[in-house]
């Protein structure tokens, strides 16, 4: 059973995951999860595929609400305000304003690389060119890609590498200013050298917001997170402390996970 | 692999024997092709060289600017062409936003039911209706119900019903090369759907929508059978009022009542004629035709490869 609250790397929960429950149609994709997302750290869903760990992610930003017939049970309580973000009555929109999200594939749009950045401000209705402006260049500096674009903002977005493309990808979702940013396996399309800058980012980013990242990476997960969830068909089975778990897991099979057993 | 009992040379021989019978059927397929290629290409530029030298001893600025008339060397295309123009700024008007809305609601927000399944597999059958059906359908609903007179405005309305299931499932099929990835990315931003639609979907599509639109026209400018059976006349010897006027508001719509004749019906018309003359003006319309869809072709393929060329998945 999972061990929610550990005890050794104590902070302030930025949300608080209640007994959620997820469902395609009829089947049951999470299986009562409860745990917290500690604020200012990052957490990582490891788990072999198929266990559940994206759909857990895409729970925090309601993109299950795209596609008819999912259902959410249960509650992810956001803080400071306690709101409970799968809840009906929340607008998903309202959702994805407060928690942004990075693809597992480098997604931007078929825009300049400027209002890719901007996009998220516009759709809030931002219309002021300065304010943009200002927005766009503190997102860039960031997510490190200031430096390197800062002279071709009105380029297209295709036309960066792809590890560009995906730190450009994380500027468009940093623009908005998150409470917390969800990171779904975002570096397994890219190359060492850029997966490498992409987890250096990662690391810096938590100074202030707080993550939420799905990796299939034991060593990426290893190396950038401070709290880690095993999760295996549908159920968290074990939660805690990343250091802690990695050298002393308590579940049989989190062990055998983590050394490669399976999965 | 140790397990096979061939002797590895054997094996060698066997492969590159196998590989040239392979290839073999490759080349009979490609010449084959070629054949079928050739035959339509070669049989079409045929036709269409015929029809030139047969009219190009008519295609002269005379000709564009004459009315119909009883003589043969001195009947020109005017009021046809004219026609042609109005009738199809009408249809553009209407199957134009009309076809991309239908086209936007189907594929992005109805629900996925019954109803829905039956409209659309309808939408795409009504594209394969033959056109004369659409010209009996307008004759009693515009004509007679609505009594729009047998004017440009009928017409127009025809040929938008006649092109609007080509625009609809253009359109639909465009909307859905748009990548899920890139729609999340939208949605991930707190879009609503109206605003992931106008600024993502639409614009990344409209290279698509463009092509069938203007295939749509295409298919359009040809017909006859629709707008004689709606009653065009086949000898107008005026235009339709200006829409311009010098009288304030400076614009009319009398135009959209004007009795009318387009090209392929004009053409029709000299054709059927006994005099051997006339035939020679029915090529020279044919050819200002196929001139006007080859050129509306071009448009399309050179919109769809600019546009195009900026996106990339």
């Amino acid at each position: 059973m999972p061990t929610a609250n550990d005890p050794e790397k104590s902070s302030t929960p930025k949300a608080e995951v209640k007994d959620l429950s997820f469902f395609y149609g009829k089947v049951q994709a999470l299986k009562n999860i409860t745990m917290p997302i500690a604020e200012k750290h990052v957490t990582a869903l490891i788990g072999p595929s198929g266990c559940g760990k994206s759909t857990f992610l895409r729970c925090f930003n309601r993109m299950h609400d795209l596609y008819p017939g999912n259902r959410y049970e249960g509650e992810i309580i956001l803080h400071p305000d306690n709101t409970n973000i799968i809840s009906r009555q929340v607008d998903p929109m309202e959702v994805r304003m407060r928690i942004s999200m990075v693809f597992q594939k480098p997604n931007p749009f078929p825009k300049s690389i400027y209002e890719n950045v901007a996009y998220g401000l516009r759709v809030r209705g931002m219309r002021s060119k300065q304010e943009i402006d200002g927005k766009v260049e503190e997102a860039l500096r960031g997510a490190a890609l200031w430096s390197e674009v800062k002279d071709r903002l009105k380029n297209l977005a295709f036309n960066l590498s792809g590890g560009q493309q995906q730190r450009l990808c994380i500027a468009r979702a940093l623009a908005i200013d998150p409470e917390i940013v969800l990171f779904d396996e975002p570096t397994s399309a890219l190359d060492p050298i850029a997966t490498g800058s992409i987890e250096e980012l990662i690391s810096e980013l938590k100074e202030k917001v707080t993550i939420l990242i799905v990796t299939h990476n034991m060593q990426q997960a290893a190396r950038v997170s401070d709290h880690t969830a095993f999760m295996y068909m549908g159920d968290l089975i074990e939660f805690g402390d990343t250091d802690r778990m990695f050298i002393n897991p308590t579940n049989k099979r989190t062990e055998d996970y983590i050394t490669g057993r399976f999965g | 692999m140790p397990h096979n009992k061939i002797p590895d040379t054997l094996k060698a021989t066997q492969i590159r024997a196998l590989i040239r019978r392979l290839k073999f059927n490759d080349y009979v397929f490609s010449l084959v092709g070629l054949v079928c290629m050739m035959l339509g290409v070669i049989t079409l530029l045929a036709l269409f060289t015929d029809l030139l030298l047969d009219g190009m001893a008519r295609l002269n600025y005379e000709f564009f600017s004459s009315f119909p008339s009883r003589r043969a060397e001195h009947a020109g295309i005017l009021s046809a062409l004219v026609g042609t123009v109005l009738v199809m700024l009408v249809t553009a008007l209407v199957a134009i936003p009309m076809g991309i809305a239908a086209a936007i609601y189907l594929e992005e927000y109805a629900p996925s039911n019954l109803l829905t399944s039956i409209i659309e597999i309808n939408v795409s059958n009504l594209a394969g209706v033959p056109s004369i059906i659409y010209g009996l359908l307008a004759l009693g609903l515009f004509v007679y119900q609505l009594d729009l007179g047998q004017s440009i405005l009928t017409a127009g309305l025809t040929l938008a019903l006649l092109i609007l299931p080509v625009v609809i499932v253009a359109t639909r099929e465009s909307l859905r090369t748009i990548p899920r990835e890139i729609r999340e990315a939208a949605y991930a931003l707190g879009a609503t759907r109206w605003q992931m639609i106008s600024d993502h979907v639409l614009p990344y599509s409209k290279g698509g929508i463009l092509t069938g639109v203007i295939i749509g026209m295409a298919r359009a400018i040809g017909e006859t059978a629709p707008i004689i059976t709606i009653g065009a006349l086949t000898f107008i010897a005026f235009l339709p009022p200006s829409p311009l006027t010098h009288e304030a508001p400076y614009v009319s719509f009398e135009w959209l009542f004007a009795p009318f004749t387009v090209l392929p019906i004009q053409m029709f018309n000299w054709v059927s004629r006994p005099e051997e003359a006339f035939l020679i003006n029915a090529a020279a319309a044919g050819v200002v035709i196929i001139v006007m869809t080859l050129a509306m072709n071009a448009v399309a393929i050179s919109l769809r490869y600019r546009i195009r060329k900026n996106i990339k998945w």
